[in-house]
């Protein structure tokens, strides 16, 4: 490597490279290599920056050798190795290098040569990625954004990119802040730029929320030629931002129709990719007959499976088979699924089989037919074919009482092949149920309780209500087994289930037969026609996400994506045609967003004036600077508090209602939270309290679904004052359809923290054994006020003074008939304390203090008029916490 | 955006890896290495596995997976695109991609994957800019460089990259100059027992391959463009003139590129050139069962079928099978169950056949599923979809340039189920 020769070096280099590239440590040799780097020779140079980027990481000190060169190559004549040499410098991980990047990248930002501009627009999210604040210190975001008005389409992509990917670590930054100029900008360049250009331009113009219809038509029509790319992932980002804004679109738009019809054939196309990208595209496409089933539903055709897909394939295709199974196409879906029935992939077979009963509950008409495609799989004999065939055998009995039991007998000879828990515990319902109709329906359940200990818990809560419905239809003949089973589930068994339920059973049948009749024998609600669809409000949500892991998980990317940046919500715009107006386009419908809409917080008894935005707190992290004052830590935006806290301190005048609950905080009635509709049954309702110090959500589940819910748990998103919830959500009985529960649910102020907009949001996901449902709340403030907020009167006025006028805001609470003393204490129950009084010109002054379980201070001034009842608050924030610290 | 890359052989080692951005433990494919023990087969390996701090995008290729690490929300389509791609360009580069080539030419690979992507940022992935950047090898230039001491490194700026065509660099000159179209079609069926057509759509393409000196703009039109309705087109068409004229026009790239592809769905009817009749038969009682098929000729306009290749994938519990073909060559492999009768050529007037008997392994019952054939053939001059090019026309440049058009269609996964 030393040698003077030339092609010796090189030749050297290269077998280090190559050394390098299967994974060999060569990292020995780094001095020889970068001696090396001092040459014209474009290939060599290139060989070594290629060493250099994989080994300056461990060895720094060495690293900074190669800087010189660096910056010198930074200013060659030759565009190439001017880019190369940005390129490069970026790709080298070592904190120390970074501060000699600076200079060089700024010159090359603004390079002559756009191929040096669209280099170093990369070079900044590389910088971003090592060290985010020296690049925002130096002002590169700036740049960069104004990179995006660039004359070169590359440039203009590369910035999109790199502004994407550093936005990502940001979600709170506006960096790509779109208006209808710049996203006039990036619809030339998506015209112009490669592919993969593309693909960064779609992604960010799905992000965007056109004002009107207009506007997202014009978007649309620009984005419709994507369509016929040759890259999948541009023709899928496209399809994203289109299905977006067709929200936007009035349905009796001729332009509507026309944007459905050119979604299939591009869907459609994808198909026939390379199987890796079929996946996803199938993941996607589900997502898409959900939300817009009519865009396929003549597309049938195109899922039905071809032998040797791979298995990956071949179970989506299945999936959305089911999805788009109608009237018009069963018979041709049935035979297909009965073709792959008798195919080798047992999982495969498995989740053929339930397709055909999941059709039968699908399309009524058609359930006869499935019925004896299913009696013709079992006569197969194939063990697990006829196992999955009893399991939706049994569903289809659910969704269609009394028309098909003639199967029963057939059913009954397969009984003792039955090996799976799933299969065991659906036939032995299909006897309990059928009791009646099966002679020897004892002599079946009785050769299941042989084994009962070995049975999975499954199958013995089954065989349990089977007997018991058994002996409630023939009570003579089965006295003894009911008595056993009875006995094996309460005395012999160590599952709390079992034993409660066949307590529960032994009570009601010992007590009152007739009650239990009705209980066990209960009419039962029909099954719902698809079980698996995705919630409506994660499927808009999803739907934003078209083309991303998240559409592949079909999960919200908070629910996996790593690392603790909060996630940014998206959600549809909302339809335009029922308010064809521009401010709706502001705010979201509540049908397509993924949050109910936050209830009225507390529906205020005082009506108050429109508060300006009342300032909270500063931040302990911000100095005492510029005008913004969001409470919680790391954001910059200015919040608006003023709702909840005005809402808030309204409700604490609560004189109207005059509870007069001296001593414990203001509680405001319950609210619904979750509707039913929106949780499959679950209605959530509930409100905050504070006493003692304490806490508590005070919660109210009520069941109005049809089914029993169990396994209850609940936790909070990251929010702005880290609530969390301080013990599991206890329910102790499964909770009965049309029952209700009150819960307390103890809460502290430990959870991790992060700020929400508004500031009082709580994110809240419940689970049951059905689903998991998410709703967001907003909670008083005032729970939040803790005890010891009391102020010294001398901390108090000096704090007092200087506080900067920025921080001070007013509001008038009007209606309000009470005077200074009964306010004073009315506020101490709430831990809202008055530190001094005054009487100026027959004006009662008050002066408060209150602080906020994370330690900031507010402190407020009630000038109360007795001749005109009416306050005027002002809520000063302070930062106090900042000045003890000091 | 694009973390690293590893190559993996069939057998599981890594003989490749590439970091963009900083290094991740090769420990990292260790949830793959899982994922493909689970699967029973290379080619049902889940493309996309998750693991606690990245995820694992794979394709699989000429018996190689490419598995590239990402640590964020990336889309994976994007992804697997740009893998799809590098291996497209190993093939374009080397003639072949398999294990031994890119190990011989680690360097070169390892070049051109700096190139293809910066920070994870694809740069330059059409394989005619790349060649430009970084000189293919050849046993010439190989020769040529130890003499002269050159290097493989082009030191010019590729001049595409930035220009309004970034897909065509300039200054291209040819003696000959010519321009070769190649319409090709597959047919993708699912015929059922009977022989009637389930689905059949077609996957078409238009390779060119022009070779044509200076700054050329070409002009394609069809007889019957109606029949494009879902296309995807390469870079350099001009989609507005597509959209009003249902013309192509478009200054092309150099050499060799897909003008675009097509598809003819399910819907329209689409006609299935050849047929089979087959009897295939166990019987439950003994352990020989029955088999023979014929291949024909159906709707081919009068041309030829050729290449025709029959493979069938045989229950289990065959044993071995004692088949005489009346033409072709066949095998079975007593391993894989595989059957493969390589037949040739059609002749309508003598339809080839294979027939014999099978034998099953004694005690077993009969098989439940029924072997699908899965076939291959070929026909030259036609394009079955009946699309038509009406004329080439180049404006632009002066001279008269040579032009050619082929037909052919292919089958694609065309099964016929027993």
């Amino acid at each position: 490597m030393n040698s003077d020769k030339k092609e010796k070096k090189k030749e050297a280099v290269k077998k280090v490279i190559a050394s390098m590239t299967v994974g060999k440590d060569v990292s020995a040799l780094f001095p020889d290599v970068v001696n090396c780097m001092q040459t014209d020779n474009l290939e060599l140079k290139k060989l070594v920056y290629l060493y250099l980027m994989n080994y300056a990481k461990s060895q720094p000190d060495m690293a900074i050798m190669a800087v010189n060169t660096f910056v010198k190559d930074c200013e060659d004549p030759n565009p190439l190795i001017r880019a190369l040499a940005v390129r490069t410098m970026g790709c080298i991980r070592v904190d120390k290098i970074t501060e000699y990047l600076c200079e060089p990248l700024r010159k090359c930002l603004k390079d002559e040569d756009p191929y040096v501009r669209k280099t170093a627009a990369v070079c900044v999210a590389k910088l971003h990625d090592i060290n985010a604040q020296l690049v925002e210190d130096q002002g590169f975001l700036d740049t960069l954004k104004d990179l995006i008005s660039d004359s070169n389409p590359m440039v203009v992509a590369n910035a999109v990119a790199a502004l994407s990917e550093i936005a990502e670590s940001h979600p709170s930054s506006n960096l790509l802040d779109l208006n209808p100029q710049s996203i006039n900008k990036l619809l030339t360049a998506l015209n112009e730029c490669t592919e993969w250009g593309q693909i960064f331009i779609l992604d960010c113009l799905a992000n965007y929320m056109p004002k009107d219809d207009r506007e997202a038509q014009s978007i649309c029509e620009r984005v419709t030629p994507r369509l016929s790319h040759a890259n999948s992932a541009v023709v899928l980002s496209a399809v994203k931002v289109l299905m977006k804004f067709m929200e936007m679109l009035s349905k009796d738009l001729d332009y509507y129709g026309t944007l459905l019809k050119k979604l299939a054939p591009p869907l459609v196309t994808l198909l026939s990719a390379e199987p890796e990208l079929q996946y996803v595209a199938l993941r996607n496409i589900n997502l898409i007959v959900q939300k817009r089933p009519e865009i396929l539903k003549h597309e049938m055709k195109v899922f039905f499976v071809k032998y040797n897909d791979p298995i990956y394939v071949k179970l989506e295709k299945l999936d959305i088979m089911i999805r788009l199974a109608s009237q018009a196409n069963i018979a041709q879906v049935l035979a297909e699924l009965k073709e792959y029935a008798t195919e080798v992939d047992v999982d495969f077979v498995r989740k053929a089989v339930r397709a055909i009963g999941r059709c039968a509950i699908k399309v009524e008409q058609s359930a006869e037919r499935c019925v004896s495609t299913l009696l013709d799989l079992i006569q197969t004999k194939v063990n697990y074919v006829v196992q999955e065939a009893i399991v939706v055998i049994k569903d289809i009995f659910r969704k269609y009482p009394n028309k098909y039991e003639s199967v029963i007998a057939t059913l009954c000879e397969n009984l003792d092949s039955l090996d799976e828990p799933e299969a065991r515990a659906a036939m032995i319902w299909i006897v309990g149920e059928y009791a009646e109709r099966i002679d020897n329906a004892d002599e079946l359940l009785e050769s299941f309780l042989e084994g009962f200990h070995d049975e999975s818990t499954q199958v013995q809560l089954q065989l349990l209500t089977a007997i018991v419905k058994l002996f409630l239809k023939k009570p003579t003949e089965t006295q003894e087994l009911v008595q056993q089973v009875l006995s094996l589930a309460t005395q012999d068994s160590d599952n709390p289930d079992l034993r409660d339920r066949g307590y529960i059973y032994w009570r009601l049948l010992s007590t009152d037969p007739v009650a239990a009749k009705e209980v066990v024998l209960a009419e039962k609600p029909l099954i719902s026609e698809e079980t698996d669809l995705i919630e409506p409000t994660l499927l808009d949500e999803l739907i934003c996400y078209i083309g991303t892991l998240a559409s592949v998980y079909h999960k919200p990317p908070s629910a996996f994506v790593e690392g603790s940046r909060g996630v940014v919500h998206k959600s549809l715009p909302p339809r335009s045609d029922s308010q064809p107006c521009c401010e709706c386009a502001l705010t979201p419908n509540p049908s397509h967003s993924l949050h109910p809409p936050p209830p009225p917080l507390l529906p205020p008894p005082v009506p108050l004036p429109v508060v300006p935005p009342v300032t909270p707190p500063l931040s302990p992290q911000m100095g005492g600077g510029s005008g913004s004052f969001a409470a919680a830590p790391s954001t910059t935006a200015p919040t608006n508090m003023g709702a909840p806290l005005g809402s808030g301190l309204g409700d604490l005048f609560d004189l109207t209602g005059g509870v007069g609950t001296l001593s414990g905080s203001y509680v405001a009635p319950k609210t619904v939270w979750l509707p039913a509709m929106k949780a499959k049954g679950l209605e959530i309702s509930g409100t905050f309290s504070r006493q003692v110090g304490s806490i508590s959500m005070d919660l109210v589940l009520t069941n109005k679904a049809l089914q029993v819910m169990s396994d209850f748990a609940i936790q909070f998103n990251r929010n702005s004052f880290g609530l969390a919830p301080a013990a599991p959500l206890q329910v102790h009985a499964p909770l009965a359809p049309n029952q209700s529960v009150e819960i307390s649910l103890p809460l502290n102020t430990v959870g991790s923290v992060m700020k929400m907009e508004p500031l009082n949001n709580l994110q809240v996901a419940v689970k049951n054994n059905i689903d998991v449902f998410y709703f967001s709340t907003l909670y008083p403030l005032h729970i939040l006020f803790v005890e010891d907020g009391k102020m010294e009167r001398q901390t108090f006025l000096a704090t007092w003074k200087d506080i900067p006028n920025e921080n001070e805001t007013q509001f008038q609470i009007k209606d309000c008939s009470l005077n200074a003393d009964a306010v004073s204490s009315k506020l101490q129950g709430s831990n809202i304390f008055t530190i001094a009084k005054r009487n100026v010109e027959g004006q009662d002054m008050l002066y408060q203090s209150l602080k906020l379980t994370n330690g900031i201070w507010v402190l407020a001034e009630l000038r109360i008029q007795p001749s005109n009842p009416s306050f005027t608050v002002h809520p000063i924030p302070e930062n106090k916490w900042r000045r003890v610290r000091r | 955006m694009i973390h690293s890359l590893f190559l993996i052989n069939a057998s599981g080692d890594i003989f490749l890896e590439k970091h963009w951005k900083s290094v991740v433990s090769r420990s990292v494919c260790d949830y793959f290495f899982e994922a493909q023990e689970r699967a029973s087969e290379a080619e049902n390996v889940p493309p996309v596995i998750p693991t606690p701090h990245h995820y694992l995008l794979s394709v699989y290729r000429h018996k190689i997976f490419f598995v590239a690490v990402i640590q964020s929300e990336v889309p994976p389509l994007f992804v697997i695109e740009f893998l799809h791609r590098v291996v497209d360009t190993f093939q374009d580069y080397f003639g072949v991609c398999s294990e031994v080539i890119i190990k011989d030419n680690v360097v070169v690979v390892y070049e051109v994957l700096e190139e293809m992507l910066d920070n994870g940022f694809p740069l330059a992935t059409e394989s005619n800019i790349l060649k430009e950047l970084i000189k293919p090898p050849t046993i010439l230039r190989t020769v040529v460089n130890t003499i002269t001491g050159s290097t493989n490194v082009g030191d010019q700026l590729p001049t595409g990259q930035l220009s309004v065509v970034p897909w065509r660099r300039t200054g291209v000159k040819y003696t000959n100059n010519e321009a070769y179209f190649d319409v090709v079609e597959e047919i993708d069926a699912i015929i059922d027992k009977s022989g009637s057509t389930i689905t059949a759509e077609i996957q078409g393409v238009i390779d060119a391959c022009v070779k044509l000196t200076g700054m050329p703009d070409l002009t394609l039109s069809f007889m019957n463009p109606r029949l494009l309705d879902d296309v995807s087109f390469h870079p350099c068409v001009r989609f507005k003139r597509w959209e009003s004229e249902r013309i192509l026009s478009f200054i092309p790239p150099d050499g060799n590129f897909r003008l675009l592809s097509y598809h003819v769905s399910a819907q329209n009817l689409v006609a299935i050139p050849v047929y089979v009749k087959h009897n295939i038969s166990f019987r439950d009682s003994s352990s020989l069962g029955r088999f023979e098929i014929t291949v024909g000729p159906k709707q081919t306009m009068g041309k030829t079928v050729e290449g025709v290749m029959v493979t069938s994938q045989m229950p289990k519990s065959v044993l071995n099978m004692t088949l005489t073909p009346s033409q072709g060559t066949h095998a079975f492999d007593p391993v894989t169950k595989l059957l493969s009768w390589d037949v040739g050529k059609i002749n309508p007037q003598k339809l080839p056949s294979l027939k014999g008997s099978v034998s099953l392994q004694a005690g077993t019952s009969k098989p439940d599923e029924n072997p699908t054939i899965n076939l291959q053939f070929k026909i030259q001059q036609l394009a079955i979809s009946g699309l038509k090019v009406n004329r080439l026309d180049m404006y632009g440049e002066k001279y008269k340039p040579f032009k050619g058009i082929k037909y052919m269609t292919k089958a694609g996964k065309f099964q016929v189920r027993t």
